[in-house]
């Protein structure tokens, strides 16, 4: 034992052990942190016999130590002396399981879980499922939920008997007079069901489904409704009709809004899990009303959905159920009153050209995108033109273009500074759908102007924008469009904006190359060094920094390092500070 | 001498407990008072931002009259004064409204709010404490490092019972404008805070964020008429809520058929007596209080003369009409003088919904039986409290000549209001907020 070792090993662990009850919290955390080297330090018979027994009755902790402790215990195994002993970590995490702090319960229920893989099959029935069972019949509703997720880990490898009980008891739950309760079973409803044999999940899950599909309870209604997936997935396709179909109908008309709105949701996983020939003639309708829901949450959830959806049709039909039935509730949604539903939309729209290809997109589609990019909300306009690589590889991007401008221009004007910084970063990508010359013509200008913007983080994303751009375009474009216009600003009156200036050189130097950093850049740069604003001056310090690995050796001994001695005896300190510090940075000392 | 079970089925006895506090200060006024879902504890909070939570004594053979009486069980601090910098007002801290949860496990859980802030609290008990230090000895005092040559882990051992009251979440930054409610919903997921314009849905474990359900602000404030005055939750649909309004309505909502629910479902209002209208019609008929009935088929409103209970099927006027201090019509220019006339009186039904209780000046509260239609007026007062006797049924007199017994309106202290009280769900306990006291009466054993 450690006891034997002395005092040097010892006194850090029982500082350790003293600071599991210190009054400041963050002391108490870090112990519990350290659970296993207490553990390890006091041997797997103490911690069996005296750390465990003491853990379980601390529950009156915060409950950011309870939840430390929760997780410690799931990894506990070892440290009780492997499998054959741990049972022993139920007592505290039974009693972590009954607390009201649910991310405290849900941690002591996934340890739990974890352990349960570490019994041998007769512990598992001689000490895990008597746990789960007083769970599940505990006076208070905390423990009876954390018992909904036990079932499942437990069901496969207990026997027939005991199975039947378990049984017995998610029944139970799912009836239960606290919603909570019955929340916590219909969400562990599909869990339960893949470990469930084929007749029992028809015998018994099927009622208990239908019965939660119907709570008085909005909010356990909703979560029949995930269930409804896993369930749908396990039943063979000929039981569907019967067993889930009636239910799913009932939800997807559900008087609560909150219910249709999880059936929107979910309607992928759901069309996935029902087949094509249930999604021909039930799915479709459903999905049509969800797209014209009163309700504009629902709307927007369904509108989520509609590129998905489309693509998970099957083939032989897909192009005549979208044209019929799809296309004209998606054309409604384009004019919808609520700016949610339509920027939904128009965050998935340009998906369906892929879909629909060349022809359809150009009459039907094209439409819809000209409308949607002339938008008063500014999102819906955004998420069109953050999309437009679908359609370009559909039809190429000329078609839009005309239309397309004076988005792009209004948005860039846009009063929101967000929406702003939001465009700008979509221009690479748009100058590399349009080419050089369309954007040289009409979106030039935009992103110089962007330099000048009132707002630093719209001056600091167009710098980027403008690296981006020439990594796309190159140097020698840059050196005949942009870092004039650049270079220009170096005059001008406002500071802020010569210290733009410094930043697109920082954001240029490499990606343009030695020659144009040396020969159009740093006499600039170098010439700013004697700016009557020290904030520009340190800049200039920090500028010569970032180039300095660009440039030639000549020119950083020659030019640079004068400047920079210069500037290190400047009366401004955080002038010196910078110049002294890119001095020793380029070893230029 | 009347008698006044011939009033109600239920005899009250004086005050078994009288609990208030000896000096006698603004923080020390009462201003909410709430039983639990099982009446074993009974939470008050006042203008000072205390709560104190009551719980009831266990049943002894020995002393069977001794039964039901009331002893504090844990007082706390809910809320403290503060300051909004950007708005330059005082929050006051007085608890407007507490409401229980339901229990989840051993400790017990009560929202609290006042004009701005909502609070979860949990209150729990520990009996427990753990002995045994590596570093010190069991006098406390520090033990030499180098002397340590094991480790001992703690143990637990028995202590005096501790009440602990720990604030779980903090609700905040929802409310431009005062708290008047709060309620929790069937669902015991959600719950819905109610200020003068708007009502707000929070999820009970998600304090970061709710959602507005209910929003009557005009585009122009100028163009305002009517504000919210008190919202509650139906008892078993998770659904439907019911607010009242300054204008003597009540709307009931429906949260399945849209997020926002600005478009009620039903509207209940009395179409105003043209003959009896003045320049107060419109101050007397606002709504201080609205309650549904335990079993979701009634609503009650309380407004300044009267309480009426709605049946939820019909909207053009109440079932019932009972007037509470129908003598104060005459005086209501000297009530509007003195502010009186925009007290916020609360009503609460009794267990089985067939009682229906409310309070008034001079200490008074009434109370109305709705299938005998008998009503009657009582007095909380220390006076007069022989233990076991019946409390006696107080009448005010108008004009005229005053009989023995009674109490002329002129002579009613109106400094003297009990504008809070709450019924124990199953039994035939009430408590009654006197300004700084609070009264429990319960009816006659055997």
């Amino acid at each position: 034992m450690a006891g034997a070792d002395g005092d040097d090993s010892l006194y850090p662990i029982a500082v350790l052990i003293d600071e599991l009850r210190n009054e400041d919290v963050q002391l108490r955390l870090n112990s519990i942190k350290k659970l296993s080297t207490i553990a390890l330090a006091l041997g797997v018979e103490r911690t069996r016999t005296e750390l465990l027994p003491f853990l379980t009755d601390t529950i009156y902790d915060e409950d950011e130590v309870l939840l430390a402790l929760a997780e410690q215990l799931g990894n506990f195994t070892m440290l009780v002396g492997g499998p054959e002993y741990v049972h022993c970590l139920l007592p505290p995490l039974e009693s972590l399981a009954t607390v009201e702090e649910t991310v405290v319960r849900d941690k002591a229920v996934e340890s739990l879980r974890k352990i349960s893989q570490e019994h041998s099959p007769v512990d598992l029935e001689v000490h895990f499922e008597p746990l789960v069972k007083r769970l599940a019949s505990g006076d208070w509703f905390t423990s009876r939920t954390s018992a909904c997720g036990l079932f499942s880990v437990c069901y496969p490898r207990v026997s027939s008997t005991v199975k039947a009980e378990i049984r017995q008891h998610f029944r139970t739950l799912c009836a239960d007079d606290t919603p909570m309760v019955r929340r916590a079973a219909a969400s562990k409803l599909g869990e339960f069901s893949k470990v469930l044999e084929l007749d029992y999940l028809k015998s018994d899950i099927i009622s208990l489904f239908t019965a939660l599909a119907s709570d008085e309870q909005d909010s356990v209604r909703l979560l029949a409704v995930e269930a409804c997936v896993s369930i749908a997935t396990l039943l063979p396709q000929e039981d569907l009709e019967t067993l889930v179909m009636p239910t799913l109908r009932q939800a997807a008309e559900d008087k609560s809004w909150r219910v249709r709105y999880m059936v929107a949701d979910k309607f992928s996983e759901l069309q996935k899990a029902v087949g094509p020939e249930i999604t021909k003639n039930d799915l479709v309708p459903a999905f049509q009303n969800l797209l014209k829901d009163c309700e504009a949450e629902v709307r927007a959830a369904a509108a989520n959905k509609v590129k998905e959806f489309c693509e998970n049709l099957p083939e032989d039909s897909r192009e005549q159920i979208i044209m019929t039935h799809i296309l004209p509730c998606v054309k409604e949604l384009v004019s919808d009153t609520n700016q949610h539903v339509k920027s939904a939309l128009a965050s998935v729209i340009m998906g369906l050209s892929t879909i629909l290809g060349k022809d359809n997109t150009i009459e039907h589609l094209l439409p819809l995108f000209l409308a949607q990019l002339k938008d008063e909300c500014p999102e819906v306009r955004l998420n069109i033109i953050s999309n437009l690589d679908c359609v370009n590889e559909v039809i190429g991007i000329r078609q839009l273009s005309q239309s397309l401008l004076p988005a792009i221009v209004e948005l860039a004007e846009d009063a929101k500074w967000r929406v702003r910084l939001a465009i700008i970063e979509y221009m690479p990508l748009l100058a590399g759908q349009l080419g050089v010359e369309f954007f040289d013509e009409k979106l030039n200008t935009l992103c110089m102007a962007w330099l000048i913007d009132h707002v630093y983080a719209i001056r600091e994303a167009a710098t980027c924008n403008l690296m981006k751009l020439v990594e796309k375009f190159g140097a020698e474009w840059a050196q005949n469009t942009i870092v004039p216009k650049v270079l220009g600003m170096a005059n001008d009156p406002n500071y802020l904006h010569r210290m733009t200036t410094l930043f697109c050189i920082n954001a240029l130097s490499e990606a343009c190359g030695q020659d144009i950093t040396t020969k159009q850049m740093l006499p600039v740069v170098l010439k700013m060094s004697t700016d009557q604003v020290a904030n520009v001056r340190f800049n200039v310090a920090k500028s010569l920094q970032k180039i300095g690995p660009v440039l030639d050796s000549n020119a950083l001994q020659t030019e640079v390092k004068p400047v920079l001695e210069k500037l290190a005896t400047d009366t401004d300190m955080d002038v010196k500070y910078f110049a002294q510090e890119a001095i020793s940075v380029l070893a230029l000392a | 001498m009347k008698c006044f079970s011939r009033y109600l089925p239920y005899l009250f006895r004086p005050p078994s407990t009288i609990l208030s506090s000896t000096c006698h200060t603004e923080a020390d006024i009462i201003s909410t008072v709430e039983f639990n879902s099982s009446g074993e504890l009974l939470a008050t909070g006042d203008k000072g931002g205390r709560v104190v939570v009551f719980q009831r004594e266990q049943e002894s053979k020995s002393q069977p009259q001794r039964r039901g009486e009331y002893n504090v069980y844990s007082t706390f601090q809910s809320h403290e004064p503060e300051f909004d910098y950007l708005k330059s007002l005082e929050i006051e801290e007085k608890i407007n409204k507490i409401k229980w949860l339901p229990q989840q496990n051993a400790a017990y859980f009560l929202l609290s709010t006042n004009d701005k802030t909502v609070k979860l609290w949990k209150i729990s008990e520990r009996d427990k404490r753990p002995e045994g230090y590596n570093l010190k000895d069991d006098d406390g005092r520090i033990r030499d490092p180098s002397t340590i040559t094991s480790l001992r882990v703690p143990v637990l051992q028995p202590m005096d019972l501790m009440v602990e009251a720990t604030a779980r979440r903090v609700f905040s930054n929802a409310h431009t404008y005062h708290i008047n409610s709060i309620s929790v919903n069937s669902d015991l997921q959600t719950y819905i805070s109610t200020d003068d314009l708007r009502v707000n849905l929070w999820n009970l474990e998600i304090t970061d964020r709710s959602f507005n359900i209910v929003d009557i602000k005009p585009a122009n404030m100028e163009e305002l008429t009517e504000v919210i005055t008190s919202a509650e939750f139906h008892p078993q649909q998770c659904n439907t809520f019911a607010y009242s309004s300054s204008k003597g309505s009540i709307r009931l909502c429906d949260m399945r058929e849209a997020a926002l629910c600005d478009k009620h479902c039903k509207y209940f209002e009395e179409p105003e007596d043209p003959s009896t209208r003045s320049f107060f019609s419109e101050i007397i008929s606002s709504i201080s209080d609205v309650k549904f009935s335990h079993n979701g088929r009634y609503l009650m409103t309380r407004d300044y003369l009267t309480v009426k209970v709605w049946d939820l099927q019909m909207e053009n006027k109440p079932l019932e009409t009972y007037q509470v201090h129908d003598y104060l019509r005459g005086k209501l220019c000297s009530l509007y003088e003195n502010d009186c006339i925009f007290d916020k009186f609360e009503c609460v039904w009794n267990g089985s919904d067939s009682v229906i209780m409310t309070g008034s000046y001079n200490n008074f509260f009434r109370m109305f039986d709705r299938n005998t239609k008998r009503d009657v007026t009582l007095e909380a007062s220390r006076e007069n409290s022989k233990p076991r006797a019946i409390l006696k049924p107080r009448k005010v007199c108008v004009g005229g000549k005053r009989r023995k017994d009674e109490i002329s309106v002129d002579s009613l202290d109106f400094s003297k209001k009990i504008l809070h009280t709450t019924w124990h769900p199953h039994e035939n306990i009430i408590a009654v907020a006197a300004t700084n006291n609070l009264y429990i009466f319960q009816d006659k054993v055997n």
